[in-house]
């Protein structure tokens, strides 16, 4: 989907609150939090792509002020109201205010059944489609060509098998782009390395 | 929660962070045991230390170096380091006196934890997500690293389950330092590459 969480490229942003040393955790909630979506993944409850979509979904007001932990939270509850191991109404009676959860989920889609292997050093294009399910292509790289550097294992797809639909594992490729490429004039000089989907991907001739 | 009226009826962090807690609890899980468990991964487990461990192998063992570069995941394991099940592939960067590395995850905040530690908060914040795939090199010098212009940037996006770890280069006068000594030099930030040492 081409979400809020899409931010890659995406300009007005400030500074980096950097320092060496900086905390993973600043509060309590946010360990117990964390350790709380890791034991529903560990559980079965639900797959890292399903949680990775239910952040994506969430409404975007609400994604750009909450914090990385409250992310992680908000894709835990709504998975687990999803799921149907709670209703939005019990949850909110529990914690006793309202509780903002993630917007319904478009309908995945199966992997791309034209998909071909690529070798390192073959030139590729990153097909332009837009869809509205989970997805691991990130905006800045649609329609855009580079070069394959190299074949990673096979993970599950991910426009599959984030929204319960048989996903076959596939190949991924560590693909380079130039920044010059992916924004003509418009950023500085670096080459950036995106693992992408062989479904994602189209040979350029 | 479109007003700000709705705003102000959200229950407070905490609170929603118990609601879950119950449920999970009322669902059968073993809460408890767990959370002990998580802080003991995230404190004591999934340490830098790791990863530095792994650089200061590869900077005085040019066979170990050749191992961690063609097979990540190997190589760490054989140092007794472990992964998330669908952390499947570790591919470690070598920053030279040509070459820079950097790592980002512009979707969300994915990173190899268990070797290089969890993410720093500035690594999950929008800001670097958004600009460092885009002007890498002015994202760097605001974060205090000021890069010669021969050296070129490779900003590398985690948007698959492949994981990334920067081996940074070895800082000068350290030669005969015990493999121990040396990796006590190696930091988060040098593994992200938003760093050198």
């Amino acid at each position: 989907m081409d979400g809020i969480h899409d931010l890659g490229g995406q300009e007005g942003f400030g500074k980096v609150r950097f320092e060496q040393g900086a905390k993973v955790f600043h509060e309590e909630w946010e360990i117990k939090a964390n350790a709380l979506y890791s034991l529903a993944v560990k559980s079965g409850i639900f797959n890292m792509d399903e949680y990775r979509h239910a952040i994506e979904r969430m409404e975007p007001r609400h994604y750009l002020s909450a914090s990385y932990y409250e992310r992680s939270l908000t894709s835990l509850a709504s998975l687990c109201v999803e799921k149907g191991i709670v209703s939005q109404e019990e949850l909110e009676r529990l914690a006793g205010g309202v509780y903002p959860l993630a917007l319904p989920s478009a309908k995945g889609r199966s992997n791309n059944p034209l998909r071909q292997s690529f070798e390192p050093g073959n030139l590729v294009r990153v097909r332009n489609e837009h869809v509205s399910c989970h997805v691991r292509m990130p905006g800045y790289i649609r329609g855009k060509q580079g070069i394959v550097i190299r074949v990673t294992p096979a993970y599950p797809y991910p426009d599959a098998h984030a929204h319960g639909i048989d996903a076959a594992s596939e190949p991924t490729y560590d693909v380079e782009f130039d920044a010059l490429e992916l924004w003509p004039e418009g950023s500085e000089s670096a080459k950036v390395h995106v693992g992408v989907f062989e479904s994602y991907l189209e040979t350029v001739v | 929660m479109n007003t700000e009226q709705d705003k102000l009826k959200v229950a407070p962090i905490e609170k929603r962070v118990e609601a879950i807690d119950q449920v999970l609890r009322n669902y059968g899980l073993e809460i408890e045991s767990f959370v002990d468990h998580f802080h003991d991964l995230a404190f004591e487990q999934w340490i830098p230390n790791n990863g530095a461990k792994l650089v200061a192998r590869a900077w005085v063992d040019p066979q170990f170096k050749e191992f961690l570069l063609r097979d990540g995941v190997g190589a760490a394991k054989s140092m007794g380091f472990s992964f998330p099940a669908h952390h499947r592939y570790l591919v470690a960067l070598e920053n030279t006196d040509a070459v820079q590395n950097v790592i980002c995850c512009t979707l969300c905040s994915c990173t190899a934890f268990s070797i290089i530690g969890l993410p720093p908060d500035w690594y999950k914040d929008l800001e670097y997500r958004a600009r460092v795939v885009r002007e890498a090199r002015t994202v760097l010098k605001e974060m205090g690293l000021i890069l010669p212009s021969h050296v070129q940037i490779k900003v590398w996006d985690t948007t698959a389950d492949t994981r990334y770890m920067v081996i940074p280069q070895k800082p000068k006068g350290v030669d005969g330092w015990s493999e121990s000594k040396l990796a006590d030099l190696v930091t988060k930030e040098s593994m992200i590459g938003v760093a050198n040492l």
